[in-house]
């Protein structure tokens, strides 16, 4: 297996930036929609290069939407962003009606997820997006894990057709996975075999994740780690095989354990084979003010809280 | 120049239609639905460049959308008059595995519906988004839309407003059926709309106005007239005075038949102030 190490750390939204850099030199029909945080989704570049093709919206995220949903017809695919406590709550029946039972080929770009946004506090902290996008028939919804994913996460988006919500984050954080990766919607990437549990986590919480397997291995224990970027659809056949092979999961996201990835993976588990899992996210809480470190601390959402995670686990086989 | 005869023949076929459908099943909207009967039959047999048959993109042609949905049965109606699809299909309106849903959705793949709408104030932002592809396509077509008043209420539409006017979305016609009804009763007592043009005009549209959006000339000068007015660096908006439940006397001057359909003896009382013209579905 790849060993993987951190080539120097960078934002996720940075990774999104340089994706619409990329898409507007080569896709002609992309265009670019923002709800005045131009700076924040890091596309000032792509403005630069292609001023026809983008459309500051101001502090309007119901339009942007809509207006989003309207380009569409007519062949644009619209990569319409903000933070994504904007991108989902404030805009859900926009979204439902004019996007996803429309089926509009509209591209949710949302930065600023989970608790890692810090010190802006829980007004800014959407703990909830994941569960409320995967919740619309017809919503692909990806998170990934760092610069160079979510890089190729936002190339993949528009060639994918049909609507996508795209989360990432705020702080800076390991940039492990390989530069112009491939990456395909709905396929989960084995980062480590292991054979005593299973991690499957999404998002921040993958590197994390990496970090807790090498601790365990340490102490004996043999982890499987699994980078879950799309988390609809589900890559089923990859937890399932994995969860036969280790009869334990831990599962790791930056969200609420109501509605994020580990329901999902529960529900997949219940299904087909019910098997222990312990639950990394937050437990139906706000988030407050403080470092991104100490939020991810405070609310058990780090390496720490993952090798605690599979300590419990273990002991239920 | 229009044949006022030949229109006027279609309305009346259309409010049969509309009045039959909603009877059928017991539910829809035939208030607005009748209101709006002569925009909806002059837009797209006098006003609209249309292409044959249907593609979602609409391209090199005008395109329309519903933003109120509720008021479906004149808007699938005349469609399938325009002949987007068999007018007996209005048979199905309502009914379980129709094309015609209660609101109007691309979901069954309905010839000429380009969005779904029914929950209120988003067909203005979808409008001006097409509008904005129209132009990035270069494509000199236009862009129409059509708002109940008491839609003005919800907050997306002054979002929606304001950004067309900073945009400059000079190829976008929207027209506000000021009926001055909702469901429960006046818009000025709900919660009072007051002056819709001025409104509109402030926020930098040009704006017109048709005093009677049930009478057929009336409705074709006031669209034509703001087709002229596109292409000057403004969006255009037609505030159209109607009546709901207009051409059956006792579904007019209430709010009353917004969203209820007539009884068999209602049906037949209105459906003789509405003699058949074109040949019921």
């Amino acid at each position: 297996m790849t060993k993987y190490t951190d080539q120097g750390k960078q934002d996720t939204r940075s990774g999104y930036g340089a994706g619409m850099t990329e898409l507007g030199r080569t896709n002609p029909n992309v265009v670019a929609l923002c709800a005045d945080l131009v700076g924040s989704l890091k596309i000032q570049t792509f403005i630069d290069e292609n001023p026809d093709r983008f459309f500051q919206v101001g502090i309007a995220e119901a339009n942007m939407m809509g207006i989003a949903a309207g380009m569409t017809i007519g062949g644009k695919i619209p990569f319409a962003s903000t933070f994504a406590n904007f991108a989902t709550g404030r805009v859900y029946d926009q979204i439902r009606q004019s996007i996803a039972y429309s089926d509009k080929n509209v591209k949710i770009c949302a930065s600023h997820a989970g608790v890692t946004l810090g010190e802006d506090g829980a007004t800014h902290q959407i703990l909830e997006d994941i569960g409320l996008m995967k919740m619309l028939p017809g919503m692909t919804v990806i998170n990934p894990c760092d610069f160079n994913q979510t890089k190729a996460a936002t190339l993949a988006s528009a060639k994918h057709h049909g609507p996508v919500y795209l989360r990432f984050g705020r702080p800076k954080v390991a940039n492990f996975t390989p530069v112009d990766q491939k990456f395909e919607i709905g396929k989960a990437v084995l980062l480590s075999e292991g054979a005593d549990v299973s991690i499957i986590a999404t998002g921040h919480l993958v590197w994390q994740s990496l970090i807790a397997a090498e601790n365990l291995k340490n102490q004996g224990i043999s982890c499987e780690v699994i980078n879950i970027h799309t988390i609809k659809p589900l890559d089923e056949k990859a937890i399932l095989d994995s969860a036969k092979k280790t009869g334990c999961v831990v599962t790791a996201e930056e969200h609420n354990f109501l509605g994020g990835l580990g329901e999902s993976v529960a529900r997949t588990l219940a299904g087909h084979h019910p098997t222990p899992q312990e639950f990394v996210a937050t437990k139906d809480t706000f988030g407050e003010s403080g470092t991104p470190d100490q939020l991810m601390d405070k609310y058990g959402l780090n390496a720490k809280a993952i090798e605690a995670a599979v300590h419990r686990v273990i002991k239920r086989k | 120049m229009a044949d006022i005869a030949e229109l006027e023949k279609l309305v009346v076929q259309v409010r049969r239609d509309i009045l039959r459908m909603v009877h059928k099943v017991n539910s829809g909207h035939p208030g607005g639905s009748l209101g709006c009967t002569e925009f909806f039959v002059t837009l797209y047999n006098e006003i609209m460049e249309l292409k044959d048959g249907f593609d979602m993109d609409g391209i090199g042609e005008d395109i329309f959308f519903l933003s109120n949905g509720h008021i479906s049965p004149v808007f699938y109606s005349v469609l399938s008059r325009r002949g987007y699809f068999p007018v007996e299909e209005l048979n199905t309106f309502r009914l379980i595995d129709s094309r015609l849903q209660g609101h109007p959705t691309t979901h069954e793949g309905l010839p000429g519906v380009r969005v779904a709408s029914g929950s209120l104030g988003q067909g203005m932002s979808v409008a001006i988004g097409a509008a904005q592809a129209k132009k990035l396509n270069n494509d000199n077509h236009l862009v129409f839309s059509l708002h109940g008043d008491g839609e003005l209420q919800e907050g997306q539409n002054w979002e929606a407003i304001m950004y067309a006017a900073g945009h400059k979305v000079d190829n976008l016609i929207a027209t506000i059926d000021r009926n001055g009804q909702q469901i429960d009763g006046p818009t000025e007592e709900v919660m009072p709309l007051g002056d819709v043009s001025e409104k509109f005009r402030v926020f930098g549209w040009d704006v017109l106005e048709i005093e009677d959006g049930n009478d057929l000339q009336q409705v074709i000068d006031g669209l034509n007239e703001a087709k002229r007015r596109t292409g000057k660096g403004k969006p255009v908006c037609i505030v159209m005075t109607t009546m709901m439940g207009n051409g059956v006397d006792f579904m007019m001057h209430t709010h009353a038949w917004h969203g209820k359909a007539p009884n068999d003896e209602q049906l037949e009382t209105a459906l003789a102030q509405n003699p058949e013209t074109l040949g019921d579905y």
